[in-house]
């Protein structure tokens, strides 16, 4: 084969199939659950049936006598065995005085939620686990629970009873507070609302599990984690364990889904390295649906207060916004920076001339909360987005002029813009995005459709609603992190090596869980070498064979990751065309690299395939003097800025007010991403993004009881929807290159979230607006839909 | 105790415990890892598999109950490295993001179109209401059955 024969296909920005999906299709996929090893052990653990309570006694001789029960451990045993030199890791203290109680993977003194884990059991088998756990007999001394953020503030208990308060920071972003101040002092329109951000549960369809294989004479473990985030758990694991980091190796294998639920460094993932290698043992669990409510953070639990100052027109003149975050009951790995990451976005797509934002952090005695799917960022396009309409009702315009009046660049093109929120805006083009969805969407019947209704009096009434959303990803400039007290950097790294055959591999430090990179960074390589996307091979989420990387989270992979590996193609050109000069006794300048081969200018018979040169390259028989044999190149990207995509959703709702159901019967959304790499992947990823946002809008919430008590962990009451709830959409895009980083690649994998949420809260607000309703809040379930009604309705009368 | 059944036209057999999960019996004893659990309610579908020709969710019985049935899981689907048309639609419409689901999935609405082989939109959605994703929204999941039906008209997008 040659390179000319194999011309370059140009892939990028057709929707090619996934080289994912034979594996996973026939059940070949290996997810944790599905790797096995003689003589592993099964932990169970033990967990607070209380919310808050001081641990008085723990009987562990049942258990321990059991059949099958290799050993007990209680935390206080565990703290003495030495396990761990330091606590499960924060990486981000967003102040310096932040407060912080030290949380070990196993309580020693007292439960802080429901599901702390108090002891723990290992045995032979799956069920014999879950048996001894059973048999572990507790006392507890009961404490009064924080169960709410509203219980926080109030501070008549605490969640940590050694804590005087459960506050947790203060986190301020005020520019310029006078001109904030001036701004709403001199507003002809206030507007101010108050929404929850209900805690919801990321519910990954792979529970989290781990597998750690010791190797007792080495003195190396291995741990088979689903986690999204395997370097930054190698590391996390050598600094809380003390165990020397080259000994560990961390193995993301097939990850079912992460969506943030996955990114942490988690209890078992401590306890199965420790006991691994200290017993010899491999060491696994793989958590119960039911006992993921407790297992795996949550995501959301924040309060917010937005308040919008207009002029006459509706024009922007000061956006102002609090917010009480639930941080649970322990800082995890970034809890406290989520609202931080949502703090800048409140000023949405518009041109907002004075901004200021606070964020007040809150310990209660529930699961901790940390990243889920947009992380702080649908909870600021949900704040703005529902504001915005607020807005629009009181100055008399629909919700579309509104957002027109408001359009950072005025609604047209614009690039690297600053914001008051202080962030500089890559690329925008907002105008045509609202556009195109309307036009998608068929608006203007659909207003009509509503009107109809209206007048015939039906039960069954429509509300249209708008979002457009902007979002900030490609996560992330490193020196912007540490000025956020962030305790890493956001590069990404990649090699690209040609092999002796021609083929190449790819080694990325993003760490994909259903993404598919493997297809989209094959793309990415074929274009930029000119060969065919089947001959790279792309390898990733083993700390073995991908020793550099900061993973997948904050739609980062693509922007930051496939740039890297982009960027390390055109590094593999370089050295390849100073061998082909060499090799064809040419001079580099006069060469041209299409199709896969150097040529000659002007004499197209002088030519050679790259595939040559790296066989050439391997054999180093004929190099320039002083070359390092073989083609490859790495690349570590730290990108300028972060990628700012955004888009407009359109989603269409009835509301049978005598039922008070809601159903989406339609939903368009137009999302640009900047160059897409794969149009068939991006669009998988906004249909997925934009079921999770609708969920949270109409079904889902973790709820708790007054004692904390989580009401719903399992999936009989926690609404996670089918396909039968929801609508097929109706995807378009616009295409605004970013000029962050040289492909023009923004970031999709959180965009249906952060714009689907606000959409249907509008809408239905919309559908109920006749009755004076101005607010419904999250989950739209029917019952409190129908008593949104009822209660309008009486008010009216 | 011993239970034997045939899956995927093999007769097999293991020693188990009496309360053992069919679906822990295929994914633990038998090592056929392809059939998933996603839940401990009955709720998600990951577990589906076929028995005697009908989709039934693994973790609903025990390994007992299917005694001498015939099972398939999901990698009795494709023939000799050719892959079923359901799994091939799967494919062909990016009907799977992390593949977690997807076994349950392609198990279920193979079974799905057996019984309806022509089916709209709405009525694939209704068949595959006890199958959860997280991933896909379900847009493109539907295609796929659609796909496979021979009925793409009414898909969605694209
Ligand atoms: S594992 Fe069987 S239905 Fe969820
Ligand atoms: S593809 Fe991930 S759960 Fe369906």
């Amino acid at each position: 084969m040659t390179a000319t024969e194999s011309a370059p296909a140009n892939v990028v920005g057709t929707p090619r199939l996934r080289k994912e999906d034979p594996k996973l299709l026939t059940g070949e996929g290996k997810y944790v659950d599905d790797i096995h090893v003689p003589g592993e052990l099964w932990m169970g653990m033990v967990r607070s049936p209380h919310a808050h309570a001081k641990i008085s006694s723990i009987e562990t001789s049942a258990a321990a006598e059991m059949d099958g029960v290799h050993a007990v451990y209680t935390g206080a045993q565990l703290a003495d065995m030495g396990l761990w030199i330091a606590p499960l890791p924060c990486a981000w203290p967003v102040t310096d005085d932040m407060v912080n109680p030290p949380h070990f993977p196993v309580a020693t003194e007292a439960a802080h939620h429901v599901g702390d884990i108090v002891a723990v059991v290992l045995a032979d088998s799956r069920y014999g686990a879950v048996d001894a756990a059973e048999l572990v007999d507790v006392e507890y001394e009961v404490l009064p629970a924080v169960a709410s953020i509203a219980e926080a503030r109030d501070g008549s208990a605490t969640a940590h009873h050694d804590l005087d308060s459960n506050k947790a920071f203060h986190w301020p972003l005020m520019p310029d507070p006078d001109a904030l101040e001036a701004a709403f002092a001199s507003a002809t329109h206030v507007v101010k609302g108050e929404f929850v951000q209900q805690r919801l549960i990321p519910a990954a369809m792979e529970p989290r599990g781990v597998l750690a294989i010791p190797s007792p004479a080495g003195g190396d473990v291995t741990l088979y984690s689903a986690t999204q985030v395997p370097h930054i758990l190698k590391v996390m694991i050598a600094a809380t364990t003390g165990l020397p980091e080259a000994k560990l190796r961390i193995i993301a294998p097939s990850v079912g889904g992460g969506f943030g639920a996955k990114l942490n460094v988690n209890p078992d993932e401590l306890l199965a390295v420790t006991l691994a290698n200290k017993l010899g043992r491999a060491v696994r669990w793989t958590e119960s649906r039911s006992e993921a409510a407790f297992s795996t953070h949550q995501g959301r639990g924040q309060l917010q207060t937005i308040e919008i100052a207009a002029d006459e027109s509706g024009k922007i003149a000061g956006v102002r916004v609090h917010i009480d975050a639930d941080m649970g009951a322990y800082m995890m790995l970034i809890t406290p920076g989520v609202p931080l990451l949502g703090s800048f976005l409140y000023t949405g797509v518009y041109d907002v001339p004075a901004f200021g934002f606070t964020c007040d952090g809150y310990f209660t005695n529930l699961t901790p909360t940390d990243a889920y799917r947009g992380a702080g960022r649908p909870e600021a396009s949900y704040a703005i987005e529902r504001a915005m309409d607020m807005l629009a009702a009181k100055v008399g315009v629909g919700p579309d002029e509104i957002r027109r009046r408001n359009y950072l660049g005025g609604g047209g093109p614009f690039e690297n813009l600053e914001t008051a929120s202080t962030l500089v805006f890559d690329s925008g083009n907002y105008g045509p995005s609202m556009d195109a969805a309307l036009e998608m969407a068929g608006y203007a019947d659909l207003r009509a459709e509503q009107q109809r209704r209206r007048d015939a009096g039906e039960s069954k009434q429509m509300g249209i609603g708008l979002c457009t959303y902007v979002e900030i990803c490609g996560l992330a400039p490193s020196r912007a992190l540490g000025g956020l007290n962030y305790g890493a950097g956001g590069w990404e790294h990649a090699v690209v090596r040609f092999l002796p055959t021609g083929k190449v591999e790819v080694v990325t430090g993003s760490t994909p869980h259903g993404q598919g990179h493997e297809t989209s960074w094959s793309m990415i390589v074929a274009d930029k070498l000119g060969i065919d996307p089947d001959d790279v091979q792309v390898l990733h989420s083993d700390t073995a064979i991908s020793p550099l990387g900061l993973d997948t989270y904050g739609s980062r992979s693509l922007a930051v990751g496939g740039v890297a590996v982009a960027m390390a193609c055109d590094k593999v050109i370089e050295k390849a065309k100073l061998i082909a000069a060499h090799q064809m006794e040419a001079n580099a300048d006069d060469l041209e690299f299409a199709g896969g081969a150097f040529t000659v200018k002007g004499s197209p018979e002088s030519t050679m395939p790259i595939q040559a040169i790296a066989f050439g390259a391997f054999t180093a028989h004929n190099l320039p003097d002083g070359m390092e044999p073989n083609l490859q190149e790495q690349v570590t990207f730290d990108p300028p800025n972060f990628a700012f995509p955004f888009g407009t959703h359109v989603a269409v709702v009835e509301v049978d007010e005598d039922t008070g159901d809601v159903s989406l019967m339609d939903y368009t959304a137009i999302d640009d991403c900047g160059t897409q790499i794969n149009p068939l992947i991006v669009e998988g990823q906004v249909h997925g993004g934009i079921v999770q946002g609708v969920a949270q809008a109409l079904w889902e919430e973790a709820s708790y009881d007054a004692d904390g008590n989580c009401k719903n962990p399992s999936f009989l009451d926690y609404l996670v929807p089918s396909a039968a709830e929801v609508p097929s959409m109706k995807l378009g895009s616009t295409t605004t290159p970013s000029t962050s980083n040289p492909l023009g690649v923004k970031g999709v994998g959180e965009a249906g979230t952060i714009g689907s949420a606000a959409a249907v809260i509008n809408a239905v607000c919309d559908a109920l607006s006749p009755y004076g309703v101005t607010d419904i809040a999250m989950p739209a379930t029917p019952a409190r839909v129908w008593k949104t009604i009822q209660q309008a309705k009486g008010g009216q009368s | 105790m011993q239970v034997e059944m045939t899956v995927n036209g093999q007769s097999m057999s293991a020693d188990v415990e009496p309360r053992t999960l069919l679906v822990h019996y295929i994914r633990d004893d038998l090592g056929l890892t392809g059939t998933n659990v996603g839940c401990d309610t009955s709720s998600c579908g990951a577990c589906t598999i076929h028995i005697n020709g009908e989709s039934a969710k693994s973790c609903t019985m025990l390994a007992a109950q299917a005694r001498g049935t015939d099972v398939t899981t999901i990698e009795g689907m494709a023939d000799n490295g050719t892959l079923h048309p359901m799994q091939q639609a799967f494919m062909e419409c990016h009907g799977l993001q992390c593949g977690y689901c997807t076994p349950g999935m392609v198990m279920a609405a193979t079974s799905l179109l057996k019984e309806n082989p022509n089916p709209t939109e709405a009525e694939v959605r209704e068949g595959l209401e006890g199958n959860l994703c997280r991933c896909t929204g379900y847009h493109n999941i539907v295609k796929s059955v659609l796909s496979a039906a021979g009925n793409s008209t009414n898909g969605g997008s694209q």
